[in-house]
């Protein structure tokens, strides 16, 4: 049977298993889900310890629990740790770079504030 | 499978190559979720200077029952990732049944979430609170954070219950493959990311 010559210039999908389908197994994302917990449980706990609520050592404490919780989220519930390396290149690049403006942006005003005297 | 059995899916749009070997639509899901993240990002780096800069910014959240029902819906959240999980493994191994069971229990798992936000939320604005009122007499800015950032966040999570199920319904017909699942569950973890941050910013850090 003659085939749609339309059709035969389709090439060949390139291989995609590999890339695709190695994910981590079951034993992983309980632990995951286990460290997720606990890094909540943190959280909480820190709201129940008023000499912490008090410290300056809260609002960074719980950013950086955040972050932990993040980046454990991204790595093995998204697969980024597993997946082609230039989805890793697209998250963590914009990432990095909103980061270090934000950081910057904080350093700029705290600057401007302490020097306006406000 | 010969060429002429190839889909356009298969093939990517018009018969063009994909260069890095891997489907465009998940390509484009991670280019949604950079976007939507800088959204986000940028909406919880706005509240916290405006809670910085308020001198007045009220703390109104009690354990019982904010901080406690917002334990719950992070559990809620966290076991729907879960189960995304289990339902794109059982997809990606050809067990359909399996696959919808799982994506079923994320759509209720997420609509216990919706209940549960959208329950206080009721609670609040029948307390007084509205996006420009606050009745515990401090900075009106609160209520415009809290319901701007915790109404995002609902609105993706009421999103991403709508897509699972459309999804889910289109699987089990097999109109779409596995690596809708996929995509989508990568969606239902990024709402689950997001709460990863409003949780402890938005109620813990205003917890009295």
């Amino acid at each position: 049977m003659q085939q749609d010559s339309t059709h035969t210039d389709v090439p060949a999908p390139p291989a995609e298993a590999h890339v695709e389908t190695h994910h981590p197994g079951w034993s992983t994302y309980w632990k995951v889900a286990l460290i997720l917990t606990v890094i909540t449980v943190g959280e909480v706990w820190m709201y129940f310890v008023p000499a912490i609520v008090a410290s300056r050592v809260f609002v960074p404490g719980l950013l950086t629990l955040s972050a932990a919780k993040f980046a454990i989220v991204v790595m093995f519930y998204m697969h980024l740790k597993y997946d082609h390396k230039l989805f890793r290149a697209l998250f963590t690049g914009p990432l990095l770079i909103a980061a270090c403006t934000l950081i910057a942006l904080m350093f700029l005003f705290g600057h401007l504030v302490a020097k306006l005297g406000r | 499978m010969s060429h002429a059995e190839l889909t356009l899916d298969e093939v990517g749009v018009a018969g063009e190559e994909r260069p890095y070997g891997f489907k465009s639509k998940k390509l484009v899901m991670w280019l949604f979720i950079i976007a939507d993240g800088a959204t986000f990002g940028a909406i919880l780096f706005a509240y916290g200077y405006i809670r910085v800069g308020s001198a007045d910014w009220s703390r109104p959240f009690a354990f019982i029952p904010t901080i406690r029902n917002g334990i719950v819906m992070t559990f809620v959240l966290l076991t729907s990732s879960l189960t995304m999980l289990a339902a794109v493994r059982a997809a990606a191994t050809g067990r359909v049944g399996m696959a919808v069971r799982w994506l079923g229990a994320t759509i209720l798992l997420g609509a216990a979430f919706a209940a549960l936000h959208l329950r206080e939320w009721f609670a609040m604005i029948a307390g007084g609170w509205s996006l420009s009122r606050n009745p515990m007499g401090g900075s009106p800015l609160f209520g415009a954070a809290f319901f701007g950032i915790t109404g995002l966040h609902l609105l993706h999570v009421i999103t991403g219950v709508v897509a699972i199920s459309v999804v889910t319904i289109l699987f089990r017909r097999g109109r779409l493959d596995a690596s809708y699942i996929e995509t989508t569950g990568l969606y239902w973890h990024f709402v689950d990311l997001v709460w990863m941050f409003v949780f402890p910013l938005v109620y813990l850090m205003n917890a009295r």
